[in-house]
Order: structure tokens, then sequence, then C-alpha cells
């Protein structure tokens, strides 16, 4: 006790951070499950892990791997155009574009994912052909829906429209969120409307879209396992294919989950790299994905001494 | 532009008149916000357009460059409307992309600074001559530098609008402003969001670009900067120019009483 104060009797006391013994006992029982997990799941023997190690790089797995990220891909791409021009037209001054905006955004997302997959598999049921036609001139072409419509179309078109919904949404809040003042001044300087839009609103719109158009994708890549139920022959579907004659149900299915999870694993670090260019002006500069990542892991209790 | 968008002789504006305004009326809904005001800046000089918030001065500068449109009046900036095409005694609206060309001869200072925060320094200077006017990149990039110096903030060229003050961010956007080579700038009420202690760097920029001879309208509440750098004291109230003239004279012995009584309320 004689050392709180220095030689001017000033009180020198030191500060203790509060303890969270509860932290310890929990991150030890959390441990120990974790544990349990992974030799349960080592012992079970009908997991076959053998089968596991098998199939992970099999021929079919890894065709219906490329075709479930191509068809990601192409999704997503349709679903940003058709969103921009989506969002566009909400945010118009004119009611007959904002109108048919918000129509699109509340059926197409309103509406399940794999109810307008069946229903644009199904088209020809109610549109049996497709015709172009101007009165006074004649029929331009037509062609039968069945021809059209294959399963691998179907589901660009039925999930590409579903996502549209969502992204015109995350695209007009994003461009929203830009303040007023930038459209005044970037107009004060000459800038054309179109110029604006690209040059200025959407690069600072992207802060606000980048992350929950990641989020979006990844719930895409998986949503993409719907398009088996129409015989696309996609990551599940391929191995549906390998057990339906095996019957390593358990097995396929665990390869298809690695896959699945290895693929978002990825993806998470490219979302992680984009949105830290988009808000580069927020960032410190070249924070790393490991000191976001990781840094919170071995904290048991918080630091409160100022630095 | 043709000969026809140019009206000085027709509407007899003196040669040298930069900003010329006549009867400029402007009304949200039933709101009359101007109620037709009367105003010439000539070529190099400044005018600075003091009243209470509410006065529509503010409005009136933003009517300028035709950020606001106007219901009635006329409004010539170095001989040209802003946004409007005279046919048949009409005024008709034109569209967004014909007006910018014509916008990008008026500068304008935001309250907010408005600065693109997605661009760093040198960007938000370089960005409206490299994309509106073609400037080269490298040619850009020097004038900006330069422009930049002239504020006090080349070392910032590299720091993006959030990693600077107020003050400096305030001096970055009139860098910005001038590197259009505008023909007046517009100041609205540049110094209102700063802190006070650096309200004195702003102004100190401004009072070099009067005396370097810009031509300047400035909406602002300090009376003490205005009265020394204004050749052009204007006083509006309700909608109108009360009064306009030299500041001398307009602070010290105004005709109007409520010109008297506003000042008497700031000093």
């Amino acid at each position: 006790m004689e050392n709180t104060s220095d030689k001017l009797g000033v009180p020198q006391f030191k500060t203790v951070p509060l303890r969270h013994p509860f932290r310890y006992v929990a991150a030890t029982i959390v441990v120990l499950l974790f544990t349990l997990l992974v030799f349960g799941a080592a012992r079970n023997q009908a997991l076959q892990w053998a089968a596991v190690g098998r199939y992970l790089f099999n021929d079919q797995v890894l065709d219906g791997l490329l075709q479930t990220i191509l068809l990601t891909i192409a999704i997503m791409i349709l679903a940003v155009v058709a969103g921009i021009v989506i969002a566009l037209m909400n945010l118009s001054p004119s009611n007959l574009l904002s109108l048919p905006a918000r129509g699109f955004v509340w059926l197409f997302r309103g509406t399940p994912a794999l109810v307008q997959l069946i229903l644009w598999y199904n088209l020809a049921l109610f549109v049996p052909e497709m015709t172009l036609s101007i009165p006074g001139v004649g029929t331009l072409f037509s062609v039968s829906s069945n021809d059209v419509m294959t399963p691998l179309l179907a589901a660009i078109l039925a999930l590409g429209l579903h996502e549209a919904g969502y992204m015109a949404e995350i695209i007009r809040s994003g461009i929203q969120s830009v303040g007023k003042g930038q459209t005044e001044a970037a107009l004060c300087l000459g800038m054309k409307p179109s110029k604006l839009m690209w040059r200025i609103i959407m690069p600072q719109a992207m802060r606000v879209i980048i992350p929950p158009t990641g989020n979006e994708t990844i719930n895409l890549l998986k949503t993409t396992s719907l398009v088996s139920t129409i015989a696309v022959d996609d990551l599940l579907y391929s191995a549906q294919g390998i057990y339906s004659r095996t019957f390593e149900t358990v097995p396929l299915l665990i390869v298809v989950t690695i896959w699945y999870l290895i693929v978002v694993s990825i993806m998470s670090v490219g979302q992680f790299y984009l949105e830290r260019h988009f808000a580069r002006d927020q960032y410190a500069p070249r924070t790393k994905l490991s000191t976001v990542a990781f840094a919170n892991i071995f904290r048991l209790r918080r630091e409160v001494v100022a630095k | 532009m043709n000969a026809l968008s140019r009206h000085h002789d027709r509407f007899n504006v003196p040669s040298n008149v930069v900003v010329h305004a006549r009867g400029v009326q402007k009304s949200y809904g039933t709101l009359s916000v101007l109620k037709g005001v009367d105003l010439d800046v000539p070529s190099g000089s400044v005018a600075c357009i003091i009243g209470p918030s509410g006065s529509g001065k503010s409005t009136f500068l933003r009517c300028i460059n035709h950020l606001e449109k106007i219901d009635a009046g006329l409004l010539l900036v170095d001989g040209d409307l802003v946004g409007y095409e005279l046919r048949d005694d009409k005024l008709y609206e034109l569209p967004a992309s014909t007006i910018c060309r014509k916008r990008a001869d008026i500068g304008m200072v935001f309250q907010n600074f408005n600065l693109f925060s997605h661009l760093t320094v040198l960007g938000n200077v370089t960005e409206a001559p490299v994309q509106v006017r073609g400037t080269p990149v490298k040619e850009a990039n020097e004038r900006a530098i330069e422009l930049l110096a002239k504020v006090g903030l080349a070392d910032k060229r590299n720091s993006y609008p959030s990693q600077l003050s107020g003050g400096q961010q305030q001096r970055v956007a009139i860098a910005r402003a001038l590197a259009m080579n505008p023909k007046v700038i517009l100041f609205d009420e540049p110094t209102s969001a700063l802190d006070p202690e650096l309200v004195g760097d702003v102004l100190n920029v401004m009072k070099d670009l009067a005396r370097d001879g810009m031509t300047m309208v400035v909406v602002t509440h300090e009376i003490g900067f205005a009265s020394e750098v204004a050749d052009q004291l204007v006083f509006m109230d309700s909608g109108v120019v009360v009064e306009a003239g030299k500041p001398s004279e307009v602070i010290t012995n105004s005709s109007s009483a409520r010109t008297r009584e506003f000042l008497s309320r700031v000093r």
C-alpha cells in the first residue's frame, strides 16, 4: 500500500480490468462439446469417411460443382443487370416507371423460388408457343415453348428474376444512401446525369450494396440446389445421381456439404476485399483479413486500458 | 454558343455584368420564397448577400445555377440563360444534359462541402476537368496540385475527405470549383458548418480569390468578412432585395429600418 502515492502525494492507483471468469468456464464447455462432436463424427461408421474421400474429387461431382458455380454466376449477372434497371425505374419521378418496378419486386420477391422454378419449367403448359407478329405485317417468328425452355434456361430465368427482385431493393437502398449533396455538387461541376450516376453515385452506393449482395450471392449458391428438382445436373443432382445407383447416400451428401462450404468460404474472403475496396476511405490502409478474422478469437477479457 | 443564346444586347445588360437577375420569382407550392429579386454582379466583383434565415438568399443563389427552377423573371449568367432557352417570348426548360455545359462555368461551394467521399482530395479536384472538360489527366493533376497549394493543402492530396477537418474540406471544395475556371463562384454559407477556429482559414482563401479578381456571390453570416471583401453588400428579406450598395453605406447608414434591425441583432 505504500506505493499508491508519488513523491508529491498524488495518488497513483493502478486500474484492474474487470475479470470474466464465466467466459473461461463457457469456453471450456464449448471446446469440450466440440471435441465430443468431432470424435463422434469420426467414429460413426454410417458416415463412411472412406467413401467421402473417394467421391470428393469424383469427375461427376466436380462437373456438378462447376455447373453450380456457372449457374450462380449466370443468375447473378442477370439479377444485377435487371436489378439495376428495376432500381432506376423505381427511383424515377414518373409513376409510369416506378409502379411497374414496384410490381416486379412485389411479384418476384413475394413468391417462393421453387414455385417460380417449376412454373418456368412448365411454361409450355400455359404458353405453348411464343409468337411475335405485327398486325398487317404477319408473323415474324414463332417457336414452341417446349423447344426453348430447357431446364437450364428455366433455372436461370426463374432464379435470376427471383434474385433480381432482391437485388433491385438492395441497389435502390444503396443509391438512396448517397446524400443529395453529392448529386448537387456533381451537377454544379457540369456532370451529365449518366456520368453523375456511374462516377459519383454508384461508387458510393457500392459501400451499401456490396455486403448484402455478398450475402445474396452466397445464398444463391445454395439456392441453386433447387434446380436438381428440374433435372439440371448441378452439384446436388450429380451426387443424387451417384447415390441412387450405389446407395451411399450419406457420404455423398457430406461430399456436397464440404464443397458448398469450400466455395462459400472462398466467396467470403472475396467479399471482405471487395468491401474494403469500396470503403477505402473508412479502413485503415491495408487492413488484412487475418487481423479482422482472428482478432477476437483468443480474447477472453476485453482490453479496456487506453492505447 | 450561338448568338441567340447571348442576351447582353437584347436585354440591355452591360457587357461586364456576370450575374443579371430581374424579377426572379420562386415558390414552393403556395409558399412564395422569392418575390422578384433584382441583382447585378459585375465581373471581378464580390457580392455578399446577408439577411435573416428564410429570407430566400440561399434559394436565390441556387437559382443562379439552376439547382432550383425559377417560376418567373430573368436570370442571365455571363449573358446566357441557365437552364432555359428563349423561343417565342417563352422560356423553355432545357434537358439536364444541355444545362450541365453552362453549369460547368458556374462554380459552387456548399455549406456542407459535399466533397466526393470515395475520391481522394486530388481526385475531387481533377474529376470534373477530366470527366467534363476532357482535360488530359496529367495536365489536370498538375493544375490540381497548383490549386491545392493555393488553398494550402498540397500535402493532403492523397487523403480522403473523411480524414480532413471541416475547414480543410471546405478549402478543397474551393479548389475543386476553381479547377473548372468558372466565370463566377457561388458560396452558400461556406463557413456556417465550421468550428469557429477554422473559419479564418476559409475566409482567407476567399479573400485571396477576391483579390485575384474572381467574381463571387457569397451568402454569408460573417458581417465582418462581408464588410471587408464585398464590393456590394446585398440585404435580402422576405424574398426581395431590400437594399444593395457599398458595405460601409449599408452597414453604417442604411435607409431601411429592416436592415438596421437585422444588423443590430447580428453584431
